[in-house]
């Protein structure tokens, strides 16, 4: 009896939470279409997330490209050719690497400092203060936040995808000495539109979900700097892990339905 | 209930009745009836936790009550649309618990935020606003661009009262003002709350547990008590009541018929 007490608790729980977050994501959804819009802080944010998060993404998908031609090369070294080796350098990048890489990047620092931002503005009652001075917060503060990830997630993975294929082509050229010509070449006759069209997809809904996930958790913490600091671990550790299933999925529906 | 003859031909500008709020199996509000009238101060009183700040979200619209009405100038504003809401809160005005100043803003753009977001008005215009309402709460023009972080804590009162007139407001709402003040700043934040309101001509509304504050703010004082108004009357009336309770919290003793074990139901 008691069990089923809980489990019918927890149901119920999971049920709510699942219905808030739901409403939240329709009404910031439908607010990015409703005036007012405030350019000035979409403007902040954009380069809040874009201009500050490239020294990470650059550096992740860098090595990262780096690292997938060393393994082509030692654990496939019957194909180790400037061919096998910048296609795979390619396809992995632009399809899984760069957008994984840079979202997981993101939800760590932009995640996180949105929860404990727009947390510390509820408990400090900020959000309240907003209201009362006419302005809608979900408006003024969580649409900008989220357009603006939903932009700019794009165009930082187009950038890692540059940097890992640079990345692979470093360690193709210098130390597995291969020729620099072929492998531009290769490089250049293998890069497919939907490989790259793909990875801007996933990065457009990663952005998404880092951003509404970081703001839904900041907005509705409670309980001082306690709650503020959960809302902060929820932000990121539930957009790493929706990040990586969502990958599953965008990859399943681009390359196999 | 005693209140002069002279108020009571007025309509209220705020009228509470009936009002009831619960969180879960915690019933905090359980039939608040309360008319304010414009023009004057009231103050309510009452311990922690027994739901003033509440109240005041009511009011405001930051939390809609379970049952009970709200009018504001005779107008019912329980389930208001978003945008009849919006006109609601701009006659309105609120000084916060802890100032609750906007952190990415500096302290003129705090102050002016109310106005540039509902009037169409110059950055230049706005700023000289923000100076004009700063100087109504005793701060001068240095303090406009500097950040709220590195304010103390009376100054961040101050700003948040020149933010909290600076739409002229018809109510002004003050939440706790002088809590965590020394007396002589609580006394000038009070000085302020008074000429600021007389200025403005506007009704004001003052939750607190300070009693001298409440003493020399307040034409009426109403005291909340398990989430009901038990008791309503002027600073006189006060000092001669025989209520048990209004008389232990003036006195601020521990012995007296008010439940000083707070209740925790989980
Ligand atoms: N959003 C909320 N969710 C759950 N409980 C709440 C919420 N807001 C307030 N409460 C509860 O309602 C009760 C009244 O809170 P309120 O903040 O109105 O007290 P208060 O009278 O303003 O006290 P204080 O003088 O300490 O500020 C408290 O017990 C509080 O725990
Ligand atoms: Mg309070």
């Amino acid at each position: 009896m008691k069990f089923i007490d809980l489990l019918g608790r927890f149901v119920f729980n999971f049920l709510l939470a699942t219905g808030r977050f739901g409403l939240f994501t329709a009404q910031t959804i439908r607010y990015m279409f409703t005036p007012p819009f405030y350019y000035k802080q979409l403007l902040t944010q954009l380069i809040e997330i874009g201009f500050y998060s490239l020294p990470v993404v650059a550096l992740t998908t860098l090595f990262a490209g780096m690292v997938i031609a060393l393994q082509t090369y030692t654990g496939f070294s019957q194909f180790s050719s400037e061919g096998p080796v910048s296609l795979v350098v390619l396809i992995s990048v632009t399809r899984e690497l760069a957008p994984v890489m840079a979202g997981l990047m993101v939800a760590g620092r932009i995640g996180a400092s949105m929860a404990a931002e727009l947390g510390t503005m509820r408990v400090t009652e900020q959000i309240d203060a907003l209201s009362t001075l006419s302005t809608n917060p979900i408006k003024y503060l969580i649409v900008p936040r989220v357009l603006a990830g939903i932009l700019m997630l794009p165009v930082l993975v187009l950038i890692g995808d540059i940097i890992g294929i640079c990345g692979g082509y470093l360690i193709g050229i210098y130390k597995l000495e291969f020729n620099a010509t072929t492998y531009l070449v290769n490089t250049w006759t293998y890069l497919k539109t939907m490989d790259i069209v793909s990875g801007l997809t996933k990065a457009a809904v990663f952005g998404f979900i880092i951003t509404i996930l970081g703001c839904y958790n900041g907005y509705n913490s409670k309980g001082g700097a306690q709650g503020v600091g959960a809302a902060t671990t929820n932000a990121v550790v539930s957009a790493s892990i929706l990040i990586l299933i969502f990958n599953y999925i965008l990859t399943e529906l681009f390359f196999n339905a | 209930m005693l209140f002069s003859k002279k108020i009571l031909s007025k309509t209220p500008k705020i009228r509470l009745s009936n009002l009831y709020k619960s969180f879960g199996r915690k019933h905090v509000l359980q039939g608040v009836n309360l008319d304010i009238y414009p023009g004057e101060s009231l103050v309510i009183i009452g311990g922690s936790g027994t739901g003033k700040s509440v109240t005041l979200k009511c009011i405001l619209g930051l939390m809609e009550p379970d049952a009970g009405e709200i009018e504001i100038d005779g107008q019912k504003v329980t389930h208001l649309s978003e945008k009849a809401r919006e006109k609601v809160n701009a006659k309105m005005g609120m000084l916060f618990q802890g100032a609750a100043l906007f952190d990415s803003l500096t302290v003129w753009e705090n102050v002016a935020f109310g106005p540039m977001q509902t009037q169409r008005i110059t950055k230049k215009d706005a700023k000289k606003l923000a100076i004009e309402k700063l100087a109504l709460v005793g701060l001068t023009k240095d303090v406009a661009d500097i950040y709220p972080a590195s304010l103390s804590g009376g100054m961040k009162k101050r700003v948040g009262l020149a933010r909290a007139i600076a739409g002229n407001p018809d109510i002004i709402f003050f939440d706790e003002p002088t809590t965590g003040l020394d007396p002589i700043m609580s006394d000038v934040i009070n000085d302020l709350i008074i000429t600021t309101t007389k200025k403005l001509g506007a009704t004001a509304l003052t939750i607190t547990h300070d009693m001298t504050s409440a003493r020399k703010i307040a034409d009426r004082i109403a005291m909340l008590y398990n989430g009901k108004i038990i008791w309503i009357g002027s600073v006189k009336e006060l000092d001669k009541t025989k209520d048990p309770y209004v008389r232990q919290f003036v006195a601020g003793s521990a012995n007296g018929p008010i439940l000083t074990q707070a209740k925790v139901e989980k």
